[in-house]
């Protein structure tokens, strides 16, 4: 790691002064920072570990019914809430199924969404030509070894994904972000949170320098929801792809549904074609639920070696839509 | 805030108090191994990928090269040189490790005896299933899986089934 | 305890309390931390090394390059050097990630932080890159290997007409498999330690083989192998990547000699794929032919692997056909193929391996061409002598694995039709085992106390295969004493020589040299109780004959004769053993898979391993031993690859979270280890051969066998993925 000086942070005003400055990261968790420093990601000149800020721990009820999770509340915490586990069971769900329990109980939710992706050019320990590491390099996965990358939303600067699985489950929830900043915060919806790489692929999301996440908000509760995480070994794994799906279920109809797809594109994806087409459809009806699905893939685009994706990630949407339809709440 | 690229870190390990000045790059593993020579907790990939350097961070698992020591200021560490009853009787875990043959080379042994003990204080051994899915942050390449389960409910049994 | 039961491993207390030292964990006064930089081209030369900015980062003291080199005093040409090429010694580049410099710190984050500030010029070269997986591009790249001490075995076999046969067969399969790059990933990284007293050099090496660095490391310096000493008390997983010496030895024994002070380097993980060994690219044309019941008529096995541009590493997967299957013709063939890419090296089951993997896998589709069970495909040409040189067998009982197996595991009892389970479409496969037996000349002393302890001395290693509980078991045995009272002293080159830890050998050679030690010393203490050796039984510390209750006191017989300690050697040599028989290890492995063919998901549902080896001496340690090897053919099957990037040159992820390898919840519980009762009494005084290896065979063909059975698609590259089985 190249070196730094390290500060610890008493307070969040304190916090928000001294973050503000262009070489200055927060540390919470450090399951990502750690990485990023060793690989030469990130290179700050100073550190403010912010993990004993009080208040920002824990979840609690909101007076409209929906939960308040604070940012600095480690990822096992939130998944084993019985809160969480009973009504938003697909963050639950995408929470456990992340990383290792020992990491899941240093990462926190406010930093997880923050993850870079796994492309392993960007992750090599060497510079490798990489717009996303070094603008203007090139995009080595683009015509090379791109069976893991993105099939929507990709830009010839960059084809990675966004791999956190909270993060996924956060944007079918409709999750709200909640920041501070030393000029004011403000409310991120989680759809708006990640950005598509575009031809400024080093930009991951639509944090300012200095801004941190403080929590995270959870409106209707989602008891018929389900994660699905698809990878080759059975744990401790990314995704190849994963689905978050919520359903609101009218008897055996689908009132309404919200579905977002992990590990396809550079940020978590949001299936609106799918979720119109399933209003009112019947639960049983697989044919119906298939051209639901198929209606979001229009857009879809493979690149040379990961075609198989898109079946893939049509196959787990619609095993998931299964999994959160059975999910009898409790 | 004061920051400083060298700092002294408070911290207690297995019961006993240190302060040890470390560089602010240095990792709480690197802390345990290299300046206060506890080498029981492994390196195996230094990137959070393996789990061999697992110890017991305020009561819960964590990978010791995924935190800065200059985080650990003031916590209470648990090493795997920490486990044994007074350094003399080997925990129920450690036990269970050897009846039940569940290693080979050792390196991975001590994140997965600490992983093991700190799974059966989370209550999460109430099957082979979950067993096995709460043990995979600790890589095993001998491989000695199988008959790290059998450990894990081996010690469960004689610790009472928690 | 003593032979074939199952003692505890005698390593298990300072394993589980942390208290076991590897290299990595120890220390020398005044040492320094190396951290290396490695090339980022994969052909060239170094223009420059510009270490002004490295040389600024505090806690830095020395960088070193091939500037700073002396040259060796011994050609770097072939074993015990891993590769005929030593880094460091000039400007040349031969592969991506060589080791180009050495970073020298007073503390680790010095010298990671150091090597990380060092800038390099290049000029790059035509870079041979590896051929696109295509059988008709590897055929022409393919060339026949030149033997440069990494052979071991013929790259070349005929036998009877197998051209003609296979042209003129009823039942014909010829096909193509491919096995990606894949690196070993021991949980431990390489690790050495060098300090020099004088022109005495001690080094602490994770190694599979202290005297391989030992006589390697002297004829680089020009010294004595005397005045050279290789420690290696225990080390955390090798299968093959510790075998010889890899760059870094031979640097932080040159390093430590530059700069005065001892030396200790830790590999990172991104530097154990850089320039350590692996197992390279496969590639395996099968042909089979056979009549209308399956007796094969001809085998022809033609093999191309990847190699790097200075040695040819050749992965002798035809010796799977040239001793398996009876056949009247077989033709058999393995070239290489140059690329600048790091020298491959043998993996945990290495040859019958990946030979298999094309052989077991063709042999199914010649049973399922035929209509025949695979099971008999295999029993109606099973092989009574070595079908290659005619050779009896020293033992053979694989007929009794394939049945015990098949009972163990239901085979005939299987549905027919594949059948679901929820999401799952459950599926069986079967393969044979096979594994060549190397064996390797050995030497143990044994000295018995009075006090009734003994002592074992001999240079072997600890990989975690179970030496340090076996050998005190052995002496147990002969000596009647219990096994805690007996101390293996091990890991050191001054100890009496033993055999390498790898190659599955340490049991049948280590082991006999132990067990004639010991015998050795219940000789002379026969004699001295006035007993021939031949009729002198030891239980329970006192000597006797065998059969009667008759015996006195150890202790008593040696203080009459007025001495403090017995001091046995003993010896194994291959040569001495089994001449004019082949010596093989075989089984059967019969495996459950659930495919989720929307989801393109393949998890392993249960296992029987069913082999025949000879003696067991210690049916926990075997046991773990075949266990482990499943797991590591699982992981071949399903998971593991080395993706390799060929416009940059190199592996693209040098990490574990971009390669994967199995996790605990891949692996179900019900895994059968059953072995068959046989003493193999030919290929070493033990009665057993190796079992380390075996298990890792098999698997995979295994595998795509009960996929193939599950949903029809017969993969013939692995490993097997989602986008290979996705619907």
């Amino acid at each position: 790691m190249q070196a730094f000086v390290y500060g610890h942070a008493t307070d969040i005003a304190e916090a928000l002064v001294e973050g503000g400055t262009k070489d200055t990261v927060f540390l919470a968790g450090g399951t990502e920072l750690l990485n990023w420093l060793r690989l030469g990601i990130a290179n700050p000149a100073r550190v403010i570990d912010i993990a004993r800020l009080k208040g920002l721990s824990g979840v609690t009820q909101l007076t409209d019914g929906g939960l308040r999770i604070g940012a600095l509340t480690r990822l096992n915490d939130v998944a084993l809430n019985d809160d969480v586990a009973r009504n938003y069971p697909v963050l639950s769900q995408a929470i456990l199924k992340s990383a290792s329990a020992q990491l899941r109980n240093l990462a926190t939710i406010g930093g997880n969404p923050l993850q870079k992706t796994r492309c392993g050019y960007f992750r090599a320990e060497e510079l490798l030509p990489c717009n996303k590491r070094t603008p203007g390099s090139g995009c080595s996965a683009l015509h090379g070894i791109n069976d893991k990358h993105a099939i929507f939303g990709w830009s010839e600067a960059c084809v990675a994904t966004q791999p956190s699985d909270p993060a996924t489950a956060l944007a079918a929830l409709d999750a709200v972000y909640v920041t501070q900043h030393r000029s004011g915060g403000r409310r991120i919806k989680a759809e708006e949170l990640h950005t598509l790489p575009g031809d400024t692929p080093e930009i991951d999301n639509t944090l300012r320098d200095g801004e941190l996440i403080v929590g995270v908000e959870l409106a209707d509760a989602a008891p018929q929801s389900a994660y699905l995480k698809l990878r080759e070994r059975e744990s401790y794994e990314y995704a190849v792809v994963s689905a978050a799906v919520a359903l609101d279920l009218d008897g055996d109809r689908i009132g309404r549904a919200r579905i977002a797809l992990g590990s396809v594109a550079h940020k978590p994806w949001r299936l609106a074609e799918t979720e119109r087409a399933l209003a009112g459809v019947a639960i049983s009806d697989t044919s119906a639920i298939r051209s639901a699905i198929d209606a979001s893939f229009a857009v879809a685009k493979p690149l040379p070696h990961n075609a198989y994706k898109v079946q893939l990630a049509k196959n787990a949407t619609a095993r998931t839509i299964r999994s959160a339809a059975a999910r009898t709440p409790s | 805030m004061e920051f400083c690229s060298n700092l002294t870190v408070a911290l207690r390990v297995n019961g006993r108090h240190y302060e040890v000045t470390v560089d602010a790059r240095t990792t709480l593993l690197d802390l345990l191994r290299e300046h206060l020579e506890l080498t029981g907790s492994k390196k195996g990939c230094n990137f959070g990928e393996c789990g061999a350097c697992t110890v017991h961070l305020n009561g819960r698992r964590v990978n010791g090269c995924m935190i800065l020591a200059a985080s650990a200021e003031g916590a209470e560490v648990t090493t795997i040189e920490g486990l044994a009853d007074d350094g003399k009787k080997l925990h129920p875990v450690q036990q269970a490790f050897i009846d039940q043959d569940a290693f080979q080379c050792g390196f991975c042994t001590p994140g997965q005896v600490m992983s093991a003990v700190a799974l059966l204080h989370e209550g999460h051994a109430t099957s082979a299933t979950e067993i096995r899915e709460w043990m995979s942050g600790n890589l095993c390449r001998c491989a000695s899986y199988p008959q790290i389960v059998s450990a894990v409910q081996a010690a469960a049994l004689q610790m009472g089934g928690s | 305890m003593s032979i074939g039961e199952p003692l505890s491993r005698i390593d298990g207390p300072i394993k589980v309390t942390g208290g076991a030292r590897y290299t990595a964990d120890l220390r020398a006064p005044n040492m320094l931390h190396g951290a290396f930089v490695t090339a980022t081209i994969p052909a060239g030369k170094v223009l420059a090394i510009d270490h002004s900015d490295a040389l600024a980062e505090p806690g830095v003291v020395r960088v070193l390059t091939h500037e700073d080199m002396f040259p060796p005093k011994t050609t770097v040409a072939g074993p015990p050097f891993a590769h005929s090429f030593l880094p460091l010694q000039g400007d040349e580049i031969r592969h991506e990630g060589q080791p180009i410099a050495l970073a020298l710190g007073e503390t680790l984050e010095a010298a990671e932080a150091g090597a990380r500030r060092v800038r390099v010029r290049y000029a790059p070269t035509t870079v041979q890159p590896p051929a696109a997986l295509i059988w008709s591009e590897l055929d022409r790249a393919a060339v026949a290997p030149k033997n440069s001490g990494y052979f071991f075995f013929e790259p070349e076999f005929t036998k009877g007409k197998a051209d003609q046969n296979l042209a003129g067969a009823r039942n014909r399969i010829e096909a193509v498999y491919s096995q990606p790059s894949r690196h070993h990933n021991p949980m431990e990284p390489s690790a050495v330690l060098a300090q020099w007293r004088g022109d005495a050099l001690t080094i602490y090496a994770s190694t599979q083989h202290v005297y391989a660095v030992q006589t390697g490391l002297a004829a680089l310096f020009g010294i004595p192998p005397e005045r050279v000493r290789v420690i290696s008390q225990h080390t955390g997983g090798a299968f093959g990547v510790k075998g010889l010496i890899w760059p870094q030895e031979a640097l932080a024994a040159i390093a430590a000699k530059i700069v005065e002070r001892p030396v200790r380097i830790v590999l990172s993980r991104a530097n154990m794929y850089s320039f350590l060994g692996y197992q390279p690219r496969i590639v395996q044309k099968m042909g089979l032919g056979a009549d209308e019941k399956g007796t094969l008529a001809v085998v022809t096995h033609d093999v191309v692997n990847l190699t790097s541009v200075t040695d040819d590493f050749i992965e002798f997967a035809t010796e799977a056909s040239k001793s398996l299957y009876a056949t009247p013709s077989m033709q058999l063939r393995q070239r290489a193929e140059r690329a600048h890419v790091a020298m491959p090296t043998a993996m945990r089951a290495p040859v019958e391996g990946p030979g298999l993997w094309a052989l077991e896998s063709a042999m199914d589709e010649l049973a399922v061409d035929l209509g025949v069970d695979p099971l008999n495909l295999r029993l109606a040409n099973y092989a009574d002598a070595d079908p290659a040189t005619g050779a009896p067998w020293s033992s053979k009982k694989l007929r009794e694995a394939y049945d015990q197996g098949a009972r163990l595991f239901g085979w005939r009892e299987r549905p027919r039709a594949p059948w679901r389970d929820g999401d799952w479409i459950i599926g069986h496969g079967m393969a044979s085992c096979l594994m060549g037996t190397f064996r390797f000349p050995s030497h143990a002393r044994v000295t018995l106390r009075r006090d009734g302890t003994a002592v074992i001395e001999t240079g072997t290693q600890d990989i975690g295969t179970g030496t340090l509980t076996i050998f005190p078991q052995i002496a147990a045995g002969v000596l009647g004493l219990p096994s805690s009272s007996i101390e293996l002293k091990m890991g050191d080159s001054k100890l009496p020589e033993a055999g390498p830890t790898y190659g599955s050998s340490s049991t049948t050679g280590v082991g006999a040299a132990v067990l004639a030690a010991a015998q050795d010393v219940r000789g002379q203490l026969a004699r001295l109780a006035n007993l021939s050796p031949g009729e002198a039984t030891l239980a329970d510390g006192r000597i006797g004959r065998a059969g009667t209750t008759e015996g006195f006191p150890i202790a008593d017989v040696m203080n009459e004769a007025g001495e403090r300690e017995i001091v046995g050697s003993g010896s194994f040599d291959p040569t001495q053993h089994g001449a004019g028989y082949s010596m093989r290890t075989f089984g059967a492995i019969f495996v459950e898979v659930g495919v989720d063919p929307e989801l393109g998901l393949l998890r392993l549902r249960r296992v029987v391993g069913s082999y025949s080896v000879g003696r067991i001496i210690n049916p926990r340690t075997a046991r773990a031993q075949l266990v482990g090897g499943i797991i590591w053919g699982w992981g071949m099957a399903a998971m593991e690859q080395s993706a390799f990037d060929a416009s940059l040159g190199r592996f693209l992820s040098k990490n574990l979270a971009g390669v994967t390898i199995p996790v605990n919840a891949d692996i179900p519980t019900d895994i059968t280890v059953h072995f068959v009762d046989e003493i193999d009494e030919k290929a070493s005084p033990i009665g057993g051969k190796g079992v380390g290896e075996l298990g890792a065979t098999g698997v995979a063909a295994a595998v795509a066998n009960a996929v193939f059975h599950a949903t029809g698609k017969r993969i013939r590259d692995l490993p097997i993925t989602p986008e290979k089985l996705v619907a």
